[in-house]
């Protein structure tokens, strides 16, 4: 825990991939950029700008219908996409990756089309209390519709699931576990592969949030063992407004379709209509083609990089925003996991997390302040709200102490009151 | 609890373009928030809880009939900045009646404030929805 000692992170050339992500020599009320949401939303480097413009300006065309030479184009750079994501997540099958919105919606995907399907009155839903609201809500309409029970894996103060209390709450009543790979809010890993097991042992269908993690970590959904993983393109350096859902095609295929329309049908007749084959049974009218290549480059971009590199200078960025921020006086840190990676949430005795938000985005700060969607966990601490710095690899120890440094402003400014 | 504010609307206008920088502005917001009279616990309740406000906000509104019918406001949050924002509106509505309530040009207040250029967007909307309330009690004391 000594931020002075020489750690692996100290190879990684931030540098030259700082020079990679324009928007990081943006000026902010006339301050040097410091990024610290990316929870949020994270950067996007030259690569992915570049592919998304490419794409607009050479060869936009509909894709998987056309018969020009535009539209083969953009189908392979779409299709060949869903190829890296599917050797990135190490999915056993490229058809099994469906292309959605986001998170949210893959997950959506899943309540709406395999939870009501399977679910009857009295069965069980279990989640975790550390989920993202879009990680509870799906599954409560999906409850609601058919009679099953949503259930609640506590956690302890320091934030975590604990796999004793996890395991306890499944019966052979759970029919699905649904739980974040990483909180958004307080950043604690879970031990996923170890609750999957668990789950399936009581003989559930697993569902994994992993909109957190895609950007801090390699993910190999074989190696985890879930049946469903979730994630969005814009949280790991891709395009807003797309995202993946991988599922084992044993599932998939039984599955009914999500949304009806053009592209995810076979035939169509006012009797009867024929399913197309996967992924497109679930991809319905024309999709986010741009997204879906730029998450393709994003993918490329992320393949080239040193991952353990990364994940050893995010995790000592983690270690060090930890120790520098315990040292300012009546700070509090929410979320306090011994496994926990890129999310530093706290409050600040006596100031209100909005009455810091102005302060440091003048500053040049940005960070976000209120309960970040996961309005259960702020309840379990007794706060309204934090305010939350997160870490990607393209920060660094100096955008700590800037931060510290605003957080020192508004004590000041507010020392008076 | 004292219902007079020591300030008129034009001489907060004045003070706040008085006030070069944003530090100024911001910390002059935070001594109105201050000043701010405190609401008696049992008024804040879920009644008087205003939503839409990233802060937690209760508003409640005293009638007073002096031969016209005129509505004083008391409001608290758990955010400083938000107690100075109540404190603006009730310097701009305070001991009105509810027509000129309804009839107050406040964009246009808040427009020469400058305090938008402040505010986040999320803080606009907690702003506009506390004068949606002000509003909406003002209409029901027609």
């Amino acid at each position: 825990m000594n931020p002075t000692a020489t750690h692996p992170a100290a190879q990684f050339d931030i540098q030259r991939v700082r020079a990679d992500f324009p928007i990081l020599n943006e000026l902010v009320h006339g301050k040097p950029l410091i990024y610290l949401d990316n929870a949020a939303t994270s950067q996007k480097p030259n690569p992915v700008i570049k592919a998304l413009d490419e794409y607009y300006r050479r060869y936009n065309s509909n894709i998987h219908r056309g018969v020009h030479a535009l539209a083969e184009r953009a189908t392979e750079a779409y299709e060949s996409s869903r190829r890296k994501i599917a050797r990135y997540l190490n999915a056993p099958n490229q058809h099994e990756i469906i292309f959605t919105r986001g998170t949210t919606e893959s997950i959506n995907l899943v309540a709406s089309s395999y939870a009501t399907s399977v679910l009857k009155p009295g069965d069980e839903v279990l989640i975790t209390w550390l989920e993202h609201h879009s990680n509870i809500v799906p599954w409560q309409i999906a409850c609601e519709k058919t009679g099953a029970v949503l259930k609640v894996v506590p956690i302890n103060e320091r934030g975590e699931v604990e796999p004793d209390q996890f395991e306890a709450m499944l019966s052979e009543r759970t029919k699905i576990v649904a739980f974040a790979h990483i909180s958004n809010a307080l950043g604690t890993i879970n031990p996923v592969r170890e609750f999957t097991e668990m789950a399936h042992r009581a003989g559930a269908v697993v569902i994994i949030d992993g909109a957190q993690a895609a950007p801090h970590m390699r993910v190999d959904v074989q190696a985890i063992g879930c049946d469903f993983y979730a994630l969005s393109g814009h949280k790991m350096f891709g395009p807003t407004g797309i995202g993946v859902l991988w599922g084992r095609t044993s599932l998939l295929d039984k599955m009914p379709p999500y949304q009806g329309g053009g592209d995810m049908i076979q035939s169509v007749t006012f009797e009867k209509t024929v399913y197309n084959d996967l992924p497109y049974k679930f991809e319905a009218g024309t999709p986010h083609i741009a997204g879906g290549i730029g998450l393709g480059a994003a993918v490329d971009y992320l393949d080239a990089l040193d991952a353990e590199g990364i994940m050893a200078h995010e995790h000592d960025l983690t270690r060090y925003a930890t120790e520098q921020l315990s040292q300012i006086e009546g700070l509090r840190l929410i979320g306090t996991a011994a496994n926990k990676v890129s999310v530093l949430s706290f409050t600040l005795e006596g100031i209100h997390p909005y009455d810091m938000a102005p302060v440091l985005d003048h500053e040049g700060v940005a960070v976000r302040t209120g309960h970040h969607c996961a309005q259960p966990v702020m309840d379990r601490y007794q706060i309204p709200a934090t305010v939350r710095a997160s870490i990607a690899f393209y920060n660094t120890r100096q955008d700590i102490d800037a931060l510290v440094a605003a957080l020192a402003k508004v004590q000041r400014m507010f020392s008076g009151l | 609890m004292t219902h007079q504010t020591d300030v008129t609307i034009e001489e907060l206008i004045e003070n706040f373009e008085f006030l070069g920088d944003w530090e100024q502005r911001f910390t002059y917001l935070l001594d109105l928030g201050k000043k701010l009279p405190p609401m008696p616990p049992e008024d804040c309740n879920e009644q008087t809880r205003v939503h839409g406000c990233q802060a937690t906000v209760y508003l409640k509104e005293r009638v007073i009939n002096n031969g016209d019918t005129r509505i004083e406001f008391d409001a608290t949050a758990d955010a400083f900045l938000v107690n100075g924002l109540i404190a603006i509106l009730r310097i701009i509505y305070n001991a009105k009646t509810p027509q000129q309530i309804l009839d107050t040009d406040i964009q246009g207040i808040l427009k020469q404030l400058d305090l938008e250029e402040h505010l986040s967007p999320t803080r606009r909307n907690g702003l506009h929805s506390m004068v949606k309330r002000i509003q909406s009690l003002a209409a029901a004391h027609q």
